[in-house]
């Protein structure tokens, strides 16, 4: 049968394994009916995908594609465009399927203007072709998931093999300025690139922390002197020997102020002008990921004032900063997937809790989602912890590796509860919480989603595919 | 009675928690009332000779392994070479593992000659070839037949000469090259090993015995008092698990 005539069945068989998959509660189906759609019609990414009037964008890198494509949907919607958008973080080529599938009527026309997906960034040369692309959004490189990457230099080169065979004038690239090995990537594209980052020295952190990773030039091996340290490797930076060195960003965060949990505003600045913006997603972090998505926005056409005002009502994503309500105390969800992620985390819990205040509930998990090999927790700068929490829980799959983490950062014995049960470890917190003072939960991606589903069960959330 | 280490390439090759092997010898060492003093010694730097006790080396990736290779070879090789004489211990994970031995041969066949301080050989079959990745066991006959327990993560298959005995038996995992089930290799007081996880702080009996080690090669024999290992057994015990568990 030709392809084509597959593309009906394909699109009817994946939108009925999305309900029976609800109606069976065996999950939210982010993944299977596009794995039963792609069985049918192997072409079916490329053929859904050129139905999109105004075609596709994809954002990818370590940190920050879920928060940041679901800013730029939301801001593309304030714009009156219909966005086609792989939610829940479904960032494999299956997830990608389910939400064209799902965006496609019965009878195989588009239900949306233009595709806004995140991709992992190993699997961005598989989707690349199907999907062409007409921007594409590098957030960052961290180390994470050793053991399903390799190496982030290897990620670095799939994208650059990606980039090099695209030609000029078909897609933009918008990159992160601040982190050198994604701007290593991004400058050398030979069309129009898009470079986004922080302008303002006060949000430096000092010194580069020890979960840095690309402390060293591309080229000559030679380490960057950095001016200043966002977070990680994130920064100004040089090489002193070949002279390579931030790019001039084009969309900018100037004046910035952060208020700890309760955000951040900023000089929002573009060729388009200044706006002045605020969001309610802390951490230097998240900056990165409201300029990532502004630039994409203003890219595709859209007024700055709507971009403004798009980041101001935004709702952060399940797990990234959202707030949960249980017996009169309230819990800050805050996911943690590597050193450098987990290092800013830390950082806006203790600047958010007075000295020996806190009460913090860590949930470490191995499953091939959270990554199998945890030794990265020994890169994460714990130390901060020590004698500036009053409580800390541990639990997960690995409650004892990070109970053992604990121990060598210095933190007493006696806060520390270890409970691998996740429910239990989730009551112990909430107790240890004197009323009215929040809890601030960081789990790994895999125990985000085990405590989700307790919470569900207890009715304190909504299922996330609901959202 | 104090103990000088020195960490090879701290920012360079330490892919893998490796400063994890670091805070677990200091802070051994420092629970035993034992002062501690860490010298990092990064590229274009020579260490002393005879100036340390202990010396670790990391993990990297290629880009990095190729920078320390020629910077051993230059800068690093006497104190290592007279560090062996004496008696120091010499612990190198995964990557730094690779450049204690002979030569490590890249996926793409580029070769890079190692210190030879370990009679291994190091090759990689190919960039199709399977990485060799996961949780792993080992039985150590010379600790008393205890089990390490860690995670590997390498392309390069390593293969031990005559001269060089193996850290252990894998019971689970891959180990030097998936084949002969062997792990890591030990020759003198140098000790060679991919398993990182880190290595050390969930392995207290192998931190114990190159503490032992390290002292005696210049404080003479000694014996460490016993500590409370609850936290590092039941983390050790988990990992057991976690290595056997199909999830």
């Amino acid at each position: 049968m030709p392809s084509t005539l597959r593309l009906a069945p394909a699109v009817i068989l994946g939108k009925a394994t999305a309900v029976a998959s609800r109606a069976l509660r065996l999950g939210g189906g982010t993944t299977m009916p596009g794995r039963v759609a792609r069985a049918v019609a192997p072409d079916i990414t490329r053929q859904l995908a050129a139905r999109l009037p105004q075609g596709c964008v994809v954002v990818t890198g370590t940190n920050g594609k879920t928060t940041t494509s679901r800013l730029i949907h939301h801001i593309l919607q304030l714009a009156g465009l219909r966005p086609v958008h792989n939610r829940a973080g479904a960032n494999l080529a299956a997830g990608i399927v389910t939400a064209l599938v799902q965006h496609t009527d019965w009878r195989g026309r588009a239900r949306g203007d233009i595709g806004i997906f995140e991709v992992d960034e190993a699997t961005l040369p598989a989707v690349w072709d199907p999907l062409q692309p007409r921007a594409v959004v590098l957030t960052n490189l961290f180390r994470d998931q050793l053991d399903r990457y390799g190496e982030i230099d290897i990620v670095a080169g799939r994208w650059r093999a990606v980039l090099d065979g695209r030609p000029p004038g078909e897609t933009v690239v918008i990159f992160n300025a601040d982190d050198p090995l994604v701007s290593d990537v991004g400058a050398k594209f030979a069309g129009t690139t898009v470079p986004f980052g922080i302008a303002d020295a006060s949000c430096g952190a000092g010194t580069l922390e020890h979960a840095a990773d690309a402390r060293y030039c591309y080229r000559c091996g030679v380490a960057y002197e950095y001016t200043v340290v966002y977070f990680g490797h994130m920064g100004d930076y040089r090489c002193p020997q070949c002279g390579t060195h931030r790019p001039q960003p084009l969309i900018a965060a100037e004046h910035v102020e952060l208020a700890g949990l309760q955000g951040s505003g900023f000089a929002l600045r573009t060729p388009a002008g200044t706006a002045q913006v605020r969001t309610v997603l802390p951490g230097v972090y998240n900056i990165h990921n409201v300029l990532a998505a502004a630039a994409c926005c203003l890219q595709l056409g859209v007024p700055l004032q709507t971009v403004a005002r798009g980041v101001e009502t935004f709702a952060p994503a399940f797990g990234r900063a959202e707030r949960v309500r249980a017996d009169g105390r309230e819990a800050v969800l805050l996911l943690t997937k590597n050193p450098a992620g987990f290092n800013e985390v830390l950082r806006t819990v203790m600047r958010a809790t007075g000295p020996a205040a806190g009460v913090v509930l860590i949930a470490i998990n191995d499953l091939t989602a959270d990554g199998r090999d945890i030794s990265w927790l020994w890169d994460v700068d714990f130390e901060m912890l020590a004698g500036h929490v009053r409580s800390l829980v541990v639990s997960g799959i690995r409650a004892d590796d990070m109970a053992l983490r604990l121990k060598h950062a210095g933190v007493s014995s006696t806060v520390m509860t270890i409970d691998g049960n996740l429910s239990r470890a989730w009551d112990a917190a909430l107790q240890a919480a004197r009323n009215g003072e929040p809890v601030y939960v960081l789990p790994t991606y895999t125990a985000m989603l085990q405590l989700r589903k307790i919470l569900q069960q207890r009715g304190l959330v909504k299922g996330f595919w609901e959202e | 009675m104090d103990l000088r280490i020195c960490h090879l390439y701290p920012d360079l090759l330490n892919l893998y928690g490796d400063r994890g092997n670091l805070m677990a010898l200091a802070h051994r060492a420092q629970w035993r009332g034992i002062d501690v003093h860490v010298e990092e010694s990064r590229l274009g730097v020579s260490p002393a000779p005879g100036a340390h006790d202990l010396y670790f080396m990391g993990g990297g990736e290629d880009r990095q392994q190729v920078l320390a290779a020629a910077d051993l070879r230059e800068r690093k090789r006497e104190a290592l070479t007279d560090a062996v004489a004496r008696g120091a211990v010499v612990l190198a994970v995964c990557g730094g593992y690779q450049l204690l031995g002979h030569y490590y041969r890249s996926a793409e066949g580029e070769e890079l000659i190692g210190l030879g301080l370990l009679d291994v050989t190091t090759e990689h079959p190919g960039p199709q070839s399977k990485r060799l990745v996961g949780n792993i066991v080992v039985r150590s006959p010379w600790l008393g037949g205890r089990t390490l327990v860690g995670f590997e993560n390498h392309g390069g298959r390593t293969r031990l000469g005559p001269n060089a005995r193996p850290l252990g038996t894998v019971v689970t995992g891959f180990g030097n090259n998936g084949e002969d089930r062997t792990e890591g290799a030990v020759s003198r007081n140098v000790y060679g090993t991919y398993l990182h996880g880190p290595l050390l702080p969930k392995n207290p009996a192998l931190t114990d015995h190159l503490l032992t080690l390290a002292l005696r090669s210049r404080h003479g024999p000694i014996a460490l008092a016993s500590l409370d290992d609850r936290l590092e057994l039941a983390a050790h015990s988990a990992a057991l698990v976690r290595a056997t568990s199909r999830t």
